[in-house]
């Protein structure tokens, strides 16, 4: 079957068995080079720009760089000395750990209800399907500095409303208490993946025909049994497709934090992306140590890529 | 989309009961809809009224919802107060050779791919599903690296570079899954028709796949229109940033012109937020081929 477009080509005027054996060879070799025109621009671009890098970072890690960037010399395992000495880290990643699983879990049920409304019929849907998407379409940096001048203490409007509203007596400086500053950032980085999030599992809702359905209503099963029993099972795919996308996006995200607080005060509101950033672009940068701090995250996320591999099915040839 | 435009039995049977009920239903949704739309839309609707706020307006406290001088002004002055012009001239130049690079190099990957079975196809298929995940936050150290000892630190090219190969595998894949769910038939008949391969491709396939080829270019473009932390990293040049590393230089701690950050922001969010509202039909589709296979 693979065969059918060659069969039109030149393939199909010369006769294989009656050729010698020297010219199959080099027909052989011939379509073993195929392919390379077609994807071989592929390959060099994803590996120089993508897997160089990852090589690089690996190599820095283990390098004594000075401030200004030069190399110095071998440092062994110097950097993950230093990196594991550093008292913050611990706090750090278990930050991390709160960071990514808070709003992810928040994220996707927030989104199956969003899903839910935006796939049933009322009038103005479309309108509220673009409201929806805006906060995916802007800049996740601009979005950032946004919710930043609406909490600013004097002059954010968020302390205006929850005053009105009777919620605080006094305007609080939310974003210097880290704990605060932590859940405002939360509730952003919520903000910002919901669009994405809610329009994959709206995309999964319907692609569950509605005979599905019609079948649940005959055999009189009530609403939360159906979709506890039939909804959610049939989004399954949808659903681990978007967390572990969510998860590596939330993990990697690095402009909330940098624009919000920058990770401050101190690095009480760091998480281990915008730590790494920080230990190497800020101050007397080491970017050996960061490189170090850039490959233990760079080990988890390859971890959550295995995860997907597996969710996703993954079965080499198979795979169409 | 199933149009159940005919009332069901069950409905009809019970008369002006049923159908309140149901109208009640639909309007309750239609006002949680609203009321949503509202708080996505409203960070946005802030940054359009402090945009227009004159310079005392922005320091005063309680702050006011509405502007009391609306200054629209502020959209024209901006172009003075910083050399935007040539932020936006990078924002786009990058955004777009990025997209043209990786649509130009992911469309013969993922037709091939999906028209040919082939040694290594598995292991490219692979290395395009793994590399998807990788972003340039994570990878930023190597990238600096990289593009330090390529000497392309402060140039355009090297931003053009890094955002054509991290978007391309997620377009190989999506346009990937496009041409395999395209009928080779059809391509043949092409072919008896007397067309050769590529003008099979361009004139039978690359129609056919449009919602595909939509979804690669939009998402390449937005993900290059709106990146951030790479640019941060190996631009230093103010002629030579984006929008998005030139924006927060309207507020540090020399000057505090947060209507001059919002107005540039409003300009380089709203033409995208247009263009993604424009796609949002193909989008469904595209997010459906590509996380439900």
């Amino acid at each position: 079957m693979h065969d059918t477009i060659e069969a039109h080509g030149a393939g199909a005027t010369t006769p294989a068995p009656a050729s010698p054996p020297s010219t199959s060879a080099l027909r052989r070799l011939g379509r073993a080079l195929a392919p390379l025109p077609w994807i071989g621009p592929a390959v060099i671009l994803i590996g120089a720009v993508v897997l160089w890098p990852v090589i690089e970072m690996v190599r820095t890690s283990l390098l004594r760089i000075s401030s200004s960037g030069a190399t110095l010399g071998n440092r062994g395992t110097g950097n993950y000395r230093d990196l594991f000495d550093e008292s913050d880290l611990v706090s750090v990643l278990l930050r991390t750990v709160v960071w990514v699983v808070g709003v992810v879990l928040v994220t996707i049920v927030v989104s199956l209800a969003l899903g839910q409304l935006l796939n049933a019929r009322f009038p103005g849907r479309r309108i509220v399907r673009w409201a929806v998407i805006v906060p995916w379409a802007a800049s996740v940096l601009m979005t950032a500095l946004t919710w930043k001048w609406m909490l600013n203490y004097y002059y954010g409007i968020v302390n205006k409303v929850l005053q009105g509203a009777g919620l605080i007596d006094h305007p609080v400086n939310w974003l210097s208490h880290p704990t605060q500053a932590m859940m405002w950032m939360m509730w952003v980085a919520v903000f910002v993946s919901l669009p994405f999030t809610s329009f994959v599992i709206l995309a999964g809702l319907q692609t569950i025909p509605e005979d599905v359905y019609e079948a649940a209503r005959v055999d009189g099963a009530g609403r939360a049994r159906t979709y506890f029993r039939i909804t959610l099972p049939l989004l399954r795919p949808s659903l681990l497709v978007a967390a572990i996308i969510n998860v590596i996006n939330v993990f990697n995200s690095f402009p909330i934090i940098y624009a919000m607080t920058g990770g401050g005060p101190g690095s009480k509101t760091d998480t281990s992306t915008t730590f790494m950033y920080k230990l190497a672009f800020s101050g007397s940068g080491d970017v050996g140590e960061s490189a170090a701090m850039a490959v233990v995250n760079f080990g988890l996320i390859l971890i959550l890529v295995l995860v997907y591999l597996r969710v996703v099915g993954w079965r080499g040839e198979a795979q169409s | 989309m199933s149009g159940r435009s005919t009332p069901r039995p069950k409905d009809r049977a019970g008369s002006g009961d049923g159908a309140f009920a149901r109208r009640a239903k639909v309007a309750i949704l239609a006002g949680v809809g609203y009321l949503v739309a509202f708080v996505f839309i409203a960070p946005y609707l802030e940054m359009a009224l402090t945009a227009l706020k004159p310079d005392r307006e922005l320091t005063k406290s309680p702050t006011t919802l509405l502007p009391e001088h609306w200054d629209f002004a502020n959209f024209v002055n901006v172009w003075k107060a910083a050399p935007i012009w040539k932020n936006m001239q990078v924002s786009l130049i990058v955004a777009a050779v990025a997209t043209l690079i990786a649509l130009a190099v992911a469309l013969p990957a993922a037709y091939y791919t999906a028209r040919h079975r082939f040694r290594g196809r598995g292991a490219f298929l692979l290395l395009v599903l793994v590399t998807q995940m990788f972003a340039p936050t994570a990878l930023v150290i190597g990238i600096y690296r990289e593009m330090v000892a390529l000497d392309l630190t402060d140039t355009l090219f090297g931003l053009i570079l890094v955002n054509a190969a991290f978007n391309l595998p997620f377009c190989v894949w999506i346009l990937h899954g496009y041409f395999s769910s395209i009928p080779k038939a059809l391509e043949e008949a092409a072919y008896l028709d007397g067309a050769g391969k590529v003008k099979a491709l361009v004139r039978v396939t690359l129609p056919l796949s449009l919602p595909g080829l939509v979804t690669a270019v939009i998402y390449t473009f937005i993900g290059a229109w709106n990146e951030y932390v790479v640019a941060l990293t190996i631009t230093s040049s103010p002629d030579r940033q984006p929008l998005t590393v030139a924006v927060p230089g309207f507020v540090t701690s020399y000057q505090q012109h947060w209507q001059y950050l919002f107005a540039t922001s409003l300009i380089a969010i709203v033409p995208v937020v247009i263009l993604f509202v424009f796609i949002e039909r193909y989008l469904i589709g595209g997010l459906t081929a590509g996380s439900v296979k």
